[in-house]
């Protein structure tokens, strides 16, 4: 059983209410934070934590919160990046709803830490529920003096506000999301100037995953170097995996970092296997954007050892080869999924999502999305596939913001992988709309040979 | 500040973008830029046609920047090394950000006003491939009329958001933006409004591409078939400094003067764009120069340089010259 620091209390009866977190011990790293630390030792105990960013890029947050710049008689702002809406990933949502005083506290002390007097949490639009639960959240915690004017008499001011999104996901990115709480258009902005230099109202801000800013309040109250203990390697802590797909327990599980993949799906502590009695045919591992894996690659590594849930274990082999942690949406796929439909439902959503600023995203997510969807219903061609490989390539890397190459990699990666399917599809095209292609070699055991000749 | 782009250096002020850096060189290193517009503040980024490789970052800090980037949003550091057309990698993006552009756009240049004097005609000629492999609808909108004065295709519009930083920056009032997202995105006034005030012109000039044209002029003629006149009056709103673009004795379009990178030099008021179209209104400076590599130069002047099997005859380009005066001084 692996230890729980975000979601241990989770089932304490009315923990999403002040009176019940605080049962639980909950505010304790607010009263630690401001009456006994520094907001540099705040920083420093983050930094030694290992703690990497749970949004999708994984940048250590110590050092993100060090690069804040600190002129004089400027505000500093926190903006926690609650627009979650990766396909694949609910591990925020889940978060909100169920504890949101974990959020709170992690953002009055984060907030503590880089001398922000105002922070924002901009929720997406459709999580009017949640929205409604941070404010009531909020509401409770300021009654009892923990948000305002002079919090627990140490003469720090703090004001928290929600901000309801409009449901975009490119405000997730955070450029993107510190335009729309300026209540300008969701545009990302061309960086530099990072946001830690000019960022909300071109003033420094910070912009924190949910899960970032909630794992703050164990740091703190285990101290840095206790954190830095869990996990493995540079993966340091744990992680909310969302859990979905083809599996018989589906839901948000938190792990430690460094569970090798193949317990994490076929356990009975975490997803329980695959539903139906069925064979694991692919697995995306972080979140829509990151590179797909068949079944082979993602319980092994290419060098035949055992894929660990952890940032660098993920992200082995590279692109050939490898996926990336992302943001922690683990979406299993089972034999009788059609992996070509799926990269179709990928491409929709990028070409749906694309802010249209930049040309290459613009127009690029549109094509990939025009050629899947004639490959997926029988009218392809055996060159779509370099044609959307080398379409992806052009997207790739030449945009403004991420969502370009979260929108490439899918994509190629489910060529690269699965292009036989692919071909199935186009030449038996009558046979593919009534049929999947099933498993085939892709849960064979890796090939060797290739990789010593190389 | 030492910057060298294609192995060219040029010492440069602090703050300048490697493309301005590229400008000031000048020539075939310049990468094209079809959204940025060195008049407007926060304009560029977006087209990502002007990707550059930064192979060693500063003086300080060699490293190489990991990805391409806008050289029009990307400042100069000491001793930075740029590679533009020498890289491969450049020209392949470049490559593809040309065809992205174009998979949607109607190329409907024999019908477009802005044929001959258009940045995405120029940048395919140079760029792109003769075929496309895009084999869908190109996509259309619900046209809308944005006022007598300037005509709106959207289908043509790359979305470089100049006119909406014209419009912010020039005008007082902008009534024109982006709605929408993605492909979907387009240019519009919100609930039909028509897009008027004193300055509202100047988008048809910094429109890259014919999706802002004037509708004066519409149809009236192909470009290469005018003759362009510097020309000025005495304006109370603007500079007054303009090219009149003649056909036969009358001037059939005015625009503001456009440098060698089709950015207008000073902007000018509807008045002087739309409402004075008499040679007698205007004091005429004399011929504007065109490059010789523009069609626009097709048919005259001095400037053009004959081929070299001809030879060029003085007394033959005296005489026109003076008919040309006589002509357009009326």
């Amino acid at each position: 059983m692996g230890r729980k620091l975000l979601l241990q209390h989770i089932n304490a009866p009315g923990i999403n209410t002040l009176d019940g977190y605080r049962q639980t011990g909950g505010y304790a790293a607010v009263e630690k934070a401001l009456k006994t630390l520094s907001p540099d030792d705040v920083v420093e105990e983050v930094k030694k934590s290992g703690l990497r960013g749970r949004g999708g890029a994984g940048f250590p947050t110590g050092m993100k919160w060090s690069f804040l710049a600190k002129p004089e008689g400027v505000p500093r702002y926190l903006v926690c990046n609650a627009d979650e809406s990766e396909p694949g990933t609910f591990k925020d949502r889940y978060l909100m709803t169920k504890i949101p005083h974990l959020l709170i506290e992690g953002m009055i002390v984060a907030s503590y830490a880089l001398g922000a007097n105002t922070s924002y949490i901009y929720v997406r639009g459709e999580m009017m529920p949640q929205i409604r639960i941070l404010e009531k959240a909020i509401a409770e915690a300021k009654n009892a003096g923990f948000l305002g004017k002079n919090i627990l008499g140490t003469g720090y001011d703090l004001e928290l506000y929600v901000q309801p999104g409009g449901g975009a996901y490119i405000c997730g990115e955070e450029t993107a999301l510190l335009e729309s709480l300026e209540g300008k258009r969701g545009n990302p902005r061309i960086k530099p100037p990072f946001p830690a230099i000019a960022g909300l109202y071109g003033c420094p801000t910070v912009v924190n995953n949910v899960e970032s800013i909630a794992a703050v309040v164990p740091i703190i109250n285990e101290g840095g170097d206790e954190y830095a203990k869990i996990g493995i390697g540079r993966s340091t802590g744990t992680k909310l995996i969302s859990a979905s797909g083809n599996i018989n327990k589906p839901g948000v599980y938190e792990i430690e970092l460094g569970v090798p993949v193949e317990e994490f799906i076929y356990s009975d502590e975490y997803c329980g296997g695959i539903a139906n009695g069925k064979r694991l045919k692919a697995v995306v591992a972080g979140g829509s954007s990151v590179p797909i894996l068949p079944a082979n690659l993602i319980l092994k590594t290419i060098n035949n050892e055992s894929r660990l849930m952890s940032y660098e274990s993920l992200s082995d082999g590279g692109f050939a080869t490898g996926s990336m942690m992302g943001s922690g949406g683990f979406i299993v796929f089972d034999e009788d999924q059609c992996i070509v439909r799926n990269t179709w439902n990928f491409a929709r959503f990028y070409h749906h999502e694309s802010c249209g600023q930049c040309s290459p995203c613009r127009e690029g997510t549109g094509w990939m999305e025009k050629v899947l969807h004639r490959l997926e219903y029988g009218h392809g061609k055996m060159s779509d596939m370099d044609l959307l490989v080398d379409v992806s390539k052009k997207i790739e890397g030449n945009t403004i913001c991420p969502l370009g190459d979260a929108a490439a990699w899918p994509v190629a990666s489910a060529i690269r992988h699965f292009r036989d399917e692919f071909e199935w599809h186009v030449t038996n095209a009558a046979e593919a709309t009534t049929r999947n292609y099933g498993l085939a070699n892709y849960a064979d055991p890796l090939p060797k040979v290739e990789k010593t000749e190389a | 500040m030492k910057v060298t782009i294609d192995g060219i250096t040029v010492d440069v002020e602090p703050g300048t973008s490697i493309l301005n850096a590229a400008r000031q060189i000048g020539g075939d290193i310049v990468p094209p830029a079809m959204c940025y517009y060195s008049k407007l503040e926060g304009s560029g980024g977006k087209c990502r046609t002007c990707l550059v490789k930064v192979s060693k970052g500063s003086e300080k800090d060699p490293r190489p920047m990991p990805k391409l980037v806008a050289s029009c949003r990307t400042t100069v550091m000491d001793g930075m090394e740029v590679q533009n057309i020498t890289s491969p990698e450049v020209i392949e993006a470049r490559k593809g950000v040309v065809e992205m552009l174009l998979i949607n756009h109607p190329l409907d240049c024999p019908v477009c006003d802005q044929a001959g004097e258009c940045h995405l005609q120029d940048l395919g000629y140079e760029h792109g491939a003769a075929k496309t492999r895009y084999e869908f609808d190109r996509r259309t909108f619900e046209k809308i009329d944005i006022g007598d004065k300037i005509q709106l295709h959207m289908t043509r519009c790359i979305l470089c958001y100049r006119c909406v930083f014209t419009a912010d920056q020039i005008t007082n009032t902008r009534l024109h933006g982006i709605l929408n997202r993605g492909d979907h995105s387009e240019i519009s006034t919100y609930i039909q409004k028509a897009v008027d005030n004193d300055f509202s012109g100047n988008v048809i000039d910094v429109c890259p591409v014919g999706a802002l044209t004037d509708k004066t002029f519409r149809f009236k003629n192909r470009v290469w078939f005018t003759k362009p006149v510097e020309a000025h009056r005495d304006c109370d709103k603007c500079c007054g400094k303009v090219t009149l673009w003649y056909k036969g004795e009358d001037v059939i379009r005015v625009t503001g003067r456009k440098d060698v990178y089709g950015e207008v030099e000073e902007f000018i008021c509807n008045t002087c764009r739309f409402d004075k179209k008499k040679t007698a209104d205007w004091t005429i400076e004399g011929p504007r120069k065109v490059s010789h590599k523009s069609v626009i130069s097709a048919n005259h002047y001095e400037t053009m340089k004959p081929l070299p099997v001809v030879k060029t005859n003085p007394l033959l380009q005296e005489a026109n010259k003076e008919q040309f005066e006589r002509e357009t001084r009326l």
